[in-house]
């Protein structure tokens, strides 16, 4: 089962629930980062990487003697990364959204595949090797995240496919392009709420963008029970009811867990009872697997 | 004109907190939200809409049955995987989708319109601290770097109109395209980080790419008292770089209580809201126009 983790507003605990999930799983896991353009995964499970690739996206560069200047090229890029001016092509490489169109139509062979870099997708271990861990990290400067996130997903289906196993992957914030990107790969959808106004505000927000993929989705509350913000606690409450959204667990807000956090340490390391927190939550989240696993079954 | 836009890499810093305490203090501006994605600071500023417009942008494709020869061009051509066959025929998935138009381009049947995106609103709206600009993309819309330039563009034209010399600019999270949007033509970028291993990882991304855009960083240590050596470090590296260190702020449960209530924390009399009001001072000090 492949549980996105996500969250609408930054800052929830998307990446404190995930690590501290990987870290009670027991079972085949793949710890995934796909926040590729802030990743902290790997500051609260430290791995050991085996693999470092640098992504990166075809993008056309001009071989200027084949050139006929039919402009083609140019009439088909809808990204504007193609110009002509005064009778010369010019190719505007950071703009290009890979899709390929100018090489289909490009009757002179003049244009040559060429590469921008994406970011990086790093692969290895986690908890002592017995997690497997993989992480995209954008180069600074470049705009589009999503091209990269494909490939990382593309990596983590191939890495399901070599040794099966489930597979928790922290989401990027926000309900626009590189959250979708990662949520439509998802069996499951965890939303970690923070039920302030403006995580309450976040995460209704998620939760319609979300709605269109069409999977099942279920919430967590996180820094339940923070002193004087008991209506947004019961706000967030009655909206999973209202909406049928499984509302898995509430983790108390403590001066001690945002402490734990801030060393990097995990918060089902805290105390027996955090530890419990999250094998009740990962049950919780195995138990919602059965009518999708079925569902698999069917297709094979 | 100044143009200050508050970042963080990291989500949940307290960026918005910031920028509504600097949008009370701050005199002769335009306020807006760039968090077009996830935005917040209406919640606190309780705008009265004064104008809504459509944001209109990109396409997605549509294949149209009747006149599809089910050659299967379009869904090998297709470099997103958005269009697959399906009981009924060809179809592209709007969720993949890019908008691209190769395939209706190439399509020989011509069977693929392209519709334009209604991808959200914006609105130019008064709030108790000034005129502002923000807007919300539907959820799941794209192009929010293409908002995030629209929403820049009428706040200064807006400040031009009136007469105002600053741009307040509330950003969104991480390193990439609404947030290089949001730098471009920025005077100053306010970063609000947090010291933990995340914030600080996140704060380096976000600092690399204000010095890749050449824009002048100044930062704010929000919910320092939580891991006072890391905060001591990030203040080093504050150093280094020769980012400005605005100051430190404590770990308070004032901040959600000011949240809860709408309000800026500058006010009413609480720590929190004074250092922010020192900070704010100091920012004035700092030579930013352009």
């Amino acid at each position: 089962m492949r549980i996105v983790i996500a969250s609408g507003k930054g800052g929830a605990g998307k990446t404190c629930v995930t690590a501290s999930l990987a870290d009670v799983w027991g079972a085949p896991l793949v710890a995934v980062d796909t926040d590729a353009e802030a990743p902290n995964l790997h500051l609260f499970l430290p791995p050991q990487i085996t693999e470092k690739k640098t992504a990166f996206l075809d993008v056309p560069n001009l071989a200027p003697e084949k050139c006929v200047h039919c402009e083609k090229c140019r009439n088909i890029c809808t990204y504007k990364a193609i110009a002509s001016f005064a009778g010369r092509i010019t190719l505007f490489p950071d703009m290009c959204h890979g899709c390929g169109g100018c090489f289909a139509v490009c009757p002179s062979d003049a244009l040559i595949h060429a590469e921008r870099e994406l970011g990086e997708l790093c692969r290895g271990t986690v908890l002592e090797g017995s997690v497997r861990f993989l992480m995209g990290r954008t180069r600074i400067g470049e705009s589009m995240t999503p091209p990269l996130l494909r490939q990382e997903l593309k990596l983590l289906a191939d890495m399901l496919d070599a040794v099966p196993g489930d597979a928790l992957i922290d989401s990027p914030p926000g309900v626009s392009c590189p959250a979708v990107t990662v949520a439509r790969e998802a069996d499951l959808i965890l939303l970690v709420v923070d039920p302030t106004p403006f995580g309450f505000h976040d995460f209704r927000l998620a939760h319609q963008a979300f709605l269109p993929i069409g999977r099942p989705m279920a919430a967590v509350i996180n820094r339940a029970g923070a002193d004087g913000n008991a209506e947004g606690d019961e706000a967030v409450r009655r909206y999973c009811r209202e909406k049928n959204l499984p509302l898995l667990a509430e983790l108390p807000f403590e001066r001690e867990a945002a402490e734990q956090y801030a060393s990097g340490r995990l918060l089902a390391e805290l105390s027996p009872a955090w530890r419990t927190r999250f094998e009740n939550l990962r049950d919780a989240l195995l138990a919602m697997e059965a009518p999708h696993a079925a569902k698999e079954t069917n297709h094979a | 004109m100044r143009e200050i836009v508050v970042i963080s890499g990291k989500g949940g810093t307290g960026k918005t907190t910031v920028s509504a305490a600097f949008a009370h203090l701050a005199q002769n501006k335009v306020i807006c939200d760039l968090d077009v994605d996830a935005p917040d600071l209406h919640i606190l500023l309780d705008p009265n809409i004064r104008e809504t417009h459509a944001f209109v942008s990109g396409h997605k494709a549509r294949i149209r049955h009747d006149a599809c020869l089910s050659c299967g061009r379009c869904a090998a051509l297709c470099a997103f995987d958005a269009i697959r066959l399906h009981d009924d025929g060809y179809a592209a998935d709007p969720l993949r989708c890019e908008g691209c138009g190769v395939c209706a381009h190439l399509c020989p049947a011509k069977a693929i319109d392209l519709e334009e995106q209604h991808c959200g609103d914006w609105h130019i709206s008064d709030t108790r601290f000034g005129p502002m600009v923000h807007a919300l993309l539907f959820p799941g819309q794209e192009n929010s770097g293409k908002l995030v330039s629209l929403l820049k563009a009428e706040a200064r034209s807006l400040a031009r109109e009136q007469g105002l010399d600053t741009v307040l600019c509330d950003g969104s999270p991480g390193v990439g395209c609404p947030v290089i949007s949001s730098l471009s033509g920025a005077s100053l970028a306010v970063g609000v980080v947090e010291p933990t291993p995340s914030g600080r990882h996140d704060f380096r991304r976000v600092a690399d790419l204000c010095r890749h855009f050449r824009v002048p960083l100044a930062v704010i240590i929000n919910k320092a008292d939580l891991n006072e050596d890391e905060a001591d470090a990030m203040a080093e590296d504050c150093r280094k770089n020769g980012d400005v260190l605005l100051g430190r702020l404590p770990f308070d449960p004032v901040v959600t209580r000011a949240m809860v209530e709408r309000k800026a924390l500058t006010e009413f009399d609480n720590p929190v809201g004074n250092r922010l009001k020192d900070m704010w001072s100091a920012l004035q000090n700092l030579n930013v126009r352009r």
